[in-house]
């Protein structure tokens, strides 16, 4: 594998043929500031948070870096003013649906984001795809998924599985960034299992 | 339901994962709907996760995973219609079967949905029941129309 030499904030950073601006800058010990991010999942590119800086021969892109493959002589700032904005914004969006989740809360802090910028339409969920996508790739259950489309978008639990496999799993739980996740299992269980109330799994 | 229809989809297509959207078309085109039991079956037949079948049925808005009626009405609300008095064509088709836009009657004879432009401009307001395209009715012509189908 070849090697490919680029620059993080101002850093000479090298890193393989085929790995992302994130994955070069973790290796570093750069810190780029994820939502939607990890370790055991596929890219995913949903929440946008990552989102960095990226000059190639003089043009500057912004790019999500959990995405954007490493490139020689690839120029990346991961903290600008522009960046800030933007990543203040995204926060501001993601607020108005889950305005109490503690790792939003956090980032607003630093980022300096007001959780009532925007209308408050509190669905708990910020779409970051982390379980639906844990599910499906790591348990290879796939017993979550996104229903529905647009502005009612939703994660759901599939009784069907769910009831089979879900009791003994909740790997997904401590994921989510939010307590979306929590609150949807609860409410599956209650709906669809009421018995498991009183009688604890096998 | 069809059962021997439903059955000569799922043989053509039996564990081709690549051919979910095509199955599930066929099966709405078929039955109008997809239904619980469908959509396990398709998953089983197809050896794709029902998560994703799930997924997809939710996602597109050509398939129905609410029953819908034989007949298919169709409303142009978009610009042109609209000025050409499609909400008086509305209201005439919503007394006659007495149903609104998004909504199946008890006898699953009709299903009502308002869309937006077909293309048929010059010919609004237009009305579409099951593909076929009439224009320019009016109230008593509708419900002569609508006695047609059963």
């Amino acid at each position: 594998m070849s090697e490919i030499i680029l620059q993080i904030d101002g850093k000479e950073v090298t890193a393989s043929e085929g790995m992302t601006v994130l994955e070069a800058a973790q290796q570093a010990g750069i810190t780029i500031p994820t939502l939607c991010h990890h370790e055991k999942l596929d890219p995913y590119g949903g929440c946008r948070f990552c989102t960095v800086e990226a000059e190639v021969r003089g043009w500057t892109n912004f790019v999500a870096a959990c995405l954007y493959p490493v490139a020689n002589n690839l120029v990346v700032k991961t903290r600008s003013e522009k960046l800030n904005r933007i990543r203040k914004m995204i926060l501001e969006l993601l607020l108005a649906h889950a305005p109490d989740a503690f790792d939003l809360q956090d980032l607003a802090k630093e980022y300096g984001a007001k959780k009532d910028r925007f209308e408050k339409e509190a669905s708990f969920c910020i779409h970051c795809g982390l379980c639906v996508r844990y599910c499906a790739e790591v348990k290879k259950k796939n017993a979550i998924t996104f229903v529905d489309k647009g502005k009612t978008r939703e994660i759901s639990f599939i009784p069907e599985i769910a009831s089979k496999e879900c009791w003994s799993c909740k790997e997904c739980f401590p994921l989510c960034p939010t307590e979306a996740l929590q609150a949807a299992y609860v409410l599956v269980q209650a709906l669809a299992f009421p018995s498991l109330e009183s009688t604890p799994a096998e | 339901m069809n059962n021997d229809r439903i059955n000569g989809i799922f043989n053509k297509y039996q564990g081709q994962a690549g051919s979910l959207i095509r199955v599930m078309m066929e099966i709405q085109e078929e039955e109008h709907w997809l239904s619980r039991e469908i959509l396990v079956k398709i998953s089983e037949k197809l050896e794709v996760p029902l998560s994703r079948v799930l997924r997809i049925a939710t996602y597109y808005k050509s398939f129905s995973v609410t029953p819908k009626g034989r007949h298919e009405i169709q409303i142009c609300t978009g610009t042109a219609c609209h000025i050409r008095g499609a909400q008086s064509v509305l209201d005439t088709v919503q007394d006659l079967i007495g149903i609104k836009p998004g909504e199946t009657d008890l006898d699953q004879k009709f299903s009502l949905e308002t869309v937006n432009c077909q293309g048929s401009c010059t010919c609004g307001p237009m009305i579409k029941i099951d593909q076929v395209t009439q224009s320019r009715l009016s109230s008593a012509q509708i419900a002569d129309l609508l006695k047609k189908y059963d």
